[in-house]
């Protein structure tokens, strides 16, 4: 008994500068990938990093971006939320066409207050009844673009008086010479990030969405863990509709379409695995500015806006193929 | 409720969407006159002969435990191409258009079985990218059909029958004798349903999901190919959101997300649910936002009915 | 002192009509043992159908198994033995494909072979019935069993008579109560045994490992797997049977291989040995037990469960736990002891009877609940139940006492890490870092954050289910010495588990349950080996076995 082979914890000693270098290569693929990117970009366009083009970038890159703080939160809970892009067509109708009814201060809160009903819908649902997160916001997706469409009566809406509402302060307004999008989207990046590092809650979302079953068995109260996630994205969504809604000034009843795709390629280039449980809000921030930038850097270079589609979904594909070195070792390392 | 219990999971039951599929007949052909005809019944098979032949290969897809988020772009580039190229041959565009489907079937098929990643991610990556290279090819334009014999035949009948309709029977009755009577089928099962054990019985894993990617791209190009005769054009946007019909219809249907369980019957029951629902409302006079709003409902009151039944509640954890 | 021995002949009385009606000529023996001998089967001699030799096999980290022999020859059952962790269940994958050995060679019928997977290994005749079932539940039996060679006809075809006809002959042989159409998710767990047998048949099999195959059967489906063994080993096949319970090993093998810590100790024919010869073999030194360390001051009574019932799995179980005591809860897998623990920890909901914790009775709607009122549970499946395996070691520790290294909802690292560096150094857990994803641990090791977990939440109560299952020997001393010493320091501890020697080891009372009852109670320090068999197996009470096992 005494000479028995005792299992050793831990990584492999030996070769750990050269195995280090190649993990975090690997790991880090994404941002090597996004600089090479930067350097081709303006090699072919001078304007490309300019210090006003980036900031163009970063300002239309907000409104995917800030909704994807949201979906990444629930990602790493362990679920997935199809139903923003619907959300944002609603939330935006919403608090367009209230704004000259109501007047914008309640048409914001009356916006936010449905849209995180909306949410809590999502949530109920799925974090409750326990249904399964896909096809329960695809069943929304379709349900709110039918509500939008039912409250609109297809038409579109819009603002009448464009010039003279202080509504146009969020989609429009500079505050110390940033534009608001971008502070919207750079307060809730680094608001979230910190709940979902630094904070008893965010500890136990990353618990609920690695391990459901251990998560309960640690006294972890999943249900309402869950059903807050989605409070968390319905809140992100309402904020990026009064950006869209306060820049647009209107709303077509499908403006939000396909913005669930667009965020989740964001997240997804940003290197949060689907599975949940891990993932950071920074990597959805690359993500999604990767996304901007691919599209700015192909529309500056004289290329159509859709290429850019193409160009993603080439990216995602080599993303997923440099993840598979990463998890090849792991699968090793974890066998039992 | 344990003999309703019985009646939907018995092994001969009828499936439950039949039941709905029978309930809203009924409900529409007392709510409109029109429903019960010849015409009408005929031309609910040829609206969803769209959704229902790429639900098809969706069910194989989904049995095997994956999922295509790429049909809808899969059917738009076929759509294109099948309208684009008839300037240079017939035939040729035809063939270009099924390869096509097929091709990016492969494509994604590859992709999952060589990285074991969540197919999700990969064909939302498709999605994207195959409707970008519509874009491309198409200028974003849309195409006419000057060749009256293909747009015809979307309007062609045998006797009072649609062709179109005979085309999507005739496919579906294929892929269930496939699914059910075939190595293919069966292991496709095996896969979605315990992968672990299928690979230590020897299944080829790969290969099984690979042909079912192919049987889904070329479902959906198909499926872009005849809507474009039904149409005489394509248009660069044809066939958004029919990723999501497809999938709602199949789960409709009673297959499983999680792979392993499901069948062609169903399917043609959910896409049946669907196509009669839009075309009694539509009947009925009720906008087309309803419908949307009402998919959703029974979507999500399909889920809940489904976990009320199967759960064991006094002999699982609560969790 | 030959507990199981006894037990099993009892055992076999009650199943006399059986075993004589069905056995033909290697009967007797079993009969002879069913009528009070302890006769036992003799070796066979014979060249073996199988042998490993020198099999070496790492996993990173870990040396699984070390130069480890062993053969099987025809007609025999060779049986398999070592504690959890010792690499039964590794060395029966790389026999049958599952795994590929660094070192060694695997000699079947003379002949070398080097098998790359399952279906390689199930076509050459080594066939594994897989301890987790490996079964489609939504196929049927039929197709379950040809899994991955369906007959064909030409065009990729299923022929579904051949496929039916076949699949009637192999039931036939194995004499089961279910059809070639039924669903295999709708059958019960032994019946879904059958089919994973149903399967070894399917290529005329050579060797058949049975690897713990009696764990989930209740006691009148035993019989039934001893004829199929049976019948196997008259046809010449080579049978591997893998178990912990001594009297199934006693009764069906020739003979004995030992395994330990990965290392091979010995082969004995089993009519030469004894239990305690085989238990010495298996853990390195007789039983010894430290009755003494024991803790031996008692409070007041910290939990009392009065009449607990939770509907088909457990009825009216009651006992009590007092501070400052070690109850040990005995039983055999699915009698129901995890599910009381649940149930105390609020995640079931009782259908009868109460929970008294601290003097106030408690009715928890949630492990959350549970957990604020100081109920601890180290549930049985660490993997599964105890660990986030992608978390690190010190947000593993700190999950069920978030609140306590928080303010405000924001997390105090230092505090955290004070919380790990506590626990790190007083269980001397073997981690390079906090940063350490637990997944990377050995099962010693992420034992030790599970407890740590739960002793930094100060719970009133501290239940840990199965506390050393699948971890090494050297872990498995620390834990117990640890479980003691917090006894003493004033803790109510409920242990369950089904290891004889760590309940006689750390209990002061040990609860016994067979079939969601409590059989009986017992002074930990006066029990017999044999009362306590007894009270498990069901022959100590009166009450009747129920139909249905948890």
């Amino acid at each position: 008994m005494a000479s028995a082979e005792q299992p050793k914890p831990g990584l492999p000693t030996g070769k750990l500068n050269k195995a280090g270098l190649m993990s975090f290569l690997s790991a880090q693929g994404i941002l090597v990938f996004f600089l090479l990117g930067m350097i081709v970009f303006s090699f072919f366009s001078e304007q490309f990093l300019s210090q006003s083009n980036i900031m163009t970038v970063v300002r239309q890159a907000s409104i995917i971006g800030i909704i994807a703080v949201g979906v990444t939160v629930v990602i790493i809970g362990g679920n997935l939320d199809l139903s923003v892009g619907s959300m944002l067509s609603f939330s935006t109708v919403l608090v367009v066409d209230l704004h000259d009814k109501i007047g914008p201060t309640n048409a914001i809160l009356l916006m936010f207050a449905l849209t995180l009903m909306i949410g809590a819908v999502n949530g109920f649902l799925i974090g409750f009844l326990r249904l399964n997160s896909l096809i329960v916001t695809l069943a929304m997706l379709s349900a709110i673009q039918g509500l939008v469409l039912i409250y609109s009566g297809g038409q579109n809406v819009d603002i009448a008086n464009q010039e003279g509402t202080w509504f146009a302060f969020f989609g429009r307004g500079y505050l110390g010479g940033i534009a608001v999008p971008i502070l919207i989207f750079g307060l809730l990046a680094i608001l979230v990030q910190i709940v979902m590092s630094r904070t008893g809650y965010g500890r136990r979302i990353f618990a609920v969405g690695g391990n459901p079953m251990a998560a309960v068995y640690s006294g972890i109260r999943k249900n309402w863990c869950v059903f807050s996630t989605y409070l968390i994205s319905a809140f992100c969504v309402a904020c990026a509709a009064l950006v869209l809604g306060s820049r647009v000034m209107g709303s077509q009843n499908n403006v939000g379409q396909g913005y669930e795709l667009l965020v989740l390629a964001g997240i997804i280039l940003g290197g949060t695995s689907l599975l949940g449980g891990a993932g950071s809000i920074w990597k959805t921030v690359i993500g999604v500015l990767i996304l901007g930038f691919i599209q700015n850097g192909l529309l500056l270079m004289g290329y159509p806006y859709y290429t850019q589609w193409i160009v993603t979904w080439v990216i995602i594909i080599l993303a997923v193929w440099l993840d598979l070195a990463n998890k090849r070792k792991r699968l090793l390392t974890t066998h039992s | 409720m344990t003999s309703l219990k019985g009646f939907f999971r018995g092994k001969t039951s009828i499936q439950p969407i039949w039941i709905f599929v029978i309930a809203i007949f009924i409900f529409f052909s007392f709510m409109s006159e029109y429903f019960l005809s010849l015409g009408n019944i005929t031309n609910i098979l040829v609206q969803t002969s769209t959704i229902g032949l790429i639900a098809l290969g969706m069910t194989l897809v989904m049995i095997n435990g994956n999922i295509d988020l790429s049909v809808g772009a899969t059917l738009g580039l076929a759509a294109s191409l099948a309208v684009g190229l008839q300037e240079i041959s017939m035939t040729l565009a035809i063939l270009a258009a099924l390869g096509s489907g097929m091709l990016l079937g492969a494509i994604n098929g590859l992709i999952v079985w060589k990285t074991g990643v969540n197919a999700f991610i990969v064909t939302l990556g498709a999605m994207l990218g195959v409707r970008g290279l519509i874009f491309l090819y198409t200028g974003e334009e849309s195409f006419y059909s000057m060749n009256f014999a293909f747009s015809d035949f979307g309007a062609s009948t045998i006797g009072p029958i649609p062709v179109l309709a005979i085309i999507f029977l005739l496919c579906t009755l294929v892929m269930h004798l496939v699914l059910t009577r075939t190595g293919h089928g069966r292991n496709t099962f095996a896969v979605g349903g315990n992968p672990e054990a299928s690979i230590d019985a020897g299944i080829r894993l790969g290969r099984h999901m690979m042909i079912n990617f192919i049987i889904v791209g070329f479902f959906a190009a198909l499926a872009g190919v005849l809507l474009a005769s039904q149409m005489g054009a394509a248009t660069p946007n044809l066939g958004r959101d029919y990723e999501l019909w497809t999938i709602t219809a199949v789960v409709l249907g009673g297959t499983k997300l999680t792979g392993g369980f499901g069948s062609i019957t169903g399917t043609l029951g959910g896409v049946l649910a669907i196509g009669i629902l839009r075309n009694g409302m539509n009947l009925m006079q009720v906008p087309a936002f309803y419908v949307l709003v009402i998919l959703g409902a029974i979507l999500i009151s399909v889920l809940i009915i489904d976990k009320k039944l199967n759960a064991p509640s006094t002999k699982e954890v609560r969790i | 002192m030959n507990p199981s021995q006894e037990n099993h002949s009892q055992d076999s009385h009650s199943q006399d009509s059986h075993s004589q009606d069905s056995h033909s000529q290697d009967s007797h023996s079993q009969d002879n043992l069913a009528h009070g001998g302890a006769q036992k089967r003799q070796p066979i001699d014979a060249q073996p159908v199988l042998q490993l030799k020198g099999i070496t096999k790492r996993f990173p980290g870990v040396v699984a198994l070390n130069n480890v022999d062993f053969d099987v020859r025809p007609g025999e059952v060779h049986a398999l033995l070592g504690e959890n962790g010792a690499g039964k269940s590794t060395l029966m994958k790389v026999l049958a494909g599952k795994h590929q050995a660094n070192e060694g060679k695997i000699i079947l019928g003379g002949e070398e072979m080097a098998f790359e997977n399952p279906k390689h290994a199930k076509r050459a005749g080594v066939v594994l019935i897989h301890q987790e079932q490996s079964l489609v539940s939504e196929m049927t039996v039929a197709e379950n069993i040809f899994l991955g060679s369906l007959p064909k006809k030409p065009g990729n075809r299923v022929d579904w008579r051949k496929l039916r006809e076949d699949t009637e002959k192999i039931l036939a042989t194995l004499k089961c109560g279910f059809q070639h159409d039924d669903l295999v998710g709708s059958l019960s767990i032994a019946k879904k045994q059958m089919v994973e047998i149903g399967r070894a048949l399917v290529f005329t099999p050579r060797v058949v490992v049975f690897d713990e195959p009696t764990a989930s059967l209740t006691d009148h489906e035993k019989p039934v797997l001893y004829d199929v063994i049976d019948s196997l080993c008259q046809q010449g096949v080579g049978i591997v049977y893998i178990s912990h319970r001594m009297d199934e090993i006693f009764h069906l093998s020739h003979r004995i291989s030992v395994l330990r810590d990965g290392e091979y100790t010995g082969t004995v024919n089993t009519a030469d040995t004894n239990e305690d010869e085989v238990t010495r073999m298996m853990i390195g030194r007789s039983l010894e037990l430290d009755h003494a360390s024991k803790p031996g001051e008692f409070g007041e009574t910290m939990l009392e469960v009065r009449n607990l019932s939770v509907k088909r799995v457990f009825e009216d179980v009651s006992f009590n736990v007092r501070k400052g005591e070690i109850v040990g809860m005995y039983g055999l897998v699915g009698a129901g002891r995890s599910e009381v623990a649940e149930t105390i920890f609020g995640l079931r909901t009782p259908s009868a009877g109460e929970v008294v914790l601290d003097g106030e009775v408690v009715q928890f709607r949630s492990a959350h609940d549970a957990v604020v009122s100081g109920v601890a549970l180290v549930p049985e499946d660490r993997k599964d139940q105890g660990l986030i395996l992608g978390m690190n070691c010190r947000d593993n520790m700190t999950l069920a006492s978030l609140s306590g290294v928080s303010s405000m909802g924001f997390m105090k690292s230092g505090e955290e890490r004070a919380v790990y560096d506590k626990y790190h150094q007083a269980m001397k857990i073997k981690t390079p870092s906090w940063r350490q994803k637990v997944g990377n641990l050995s099962g010693g090791n992420q034992q030790k954050i599970v407890i740590g977990k739960w002793l930094n939440t100060h719970p009133k109560l501290l239940i840990l289910d199965e506390p050393t299952r699948g971890i090494d020997v050297g872990s498995k001393s620390e834990i117990h010495t640890l479980v003691k010493d917090l006894a003493k320091s004033g803790y109510a501890v409920l242990v369950i588990s089904s290891e004889m020697p760590e309940v006689l080891g750390l209990s002061n009372r040990i609860i016994a349950m067979y079939d969601g009852r409590v059989t009986a109670e017992f002074d930990g320090d006066s029990v017999s080996e044999d009362e306590l068999v007894q009270a498990i197996t069901g022959m100590a009470g009166s009450s009747p076995p129920k139909a249905q096992a948890g």
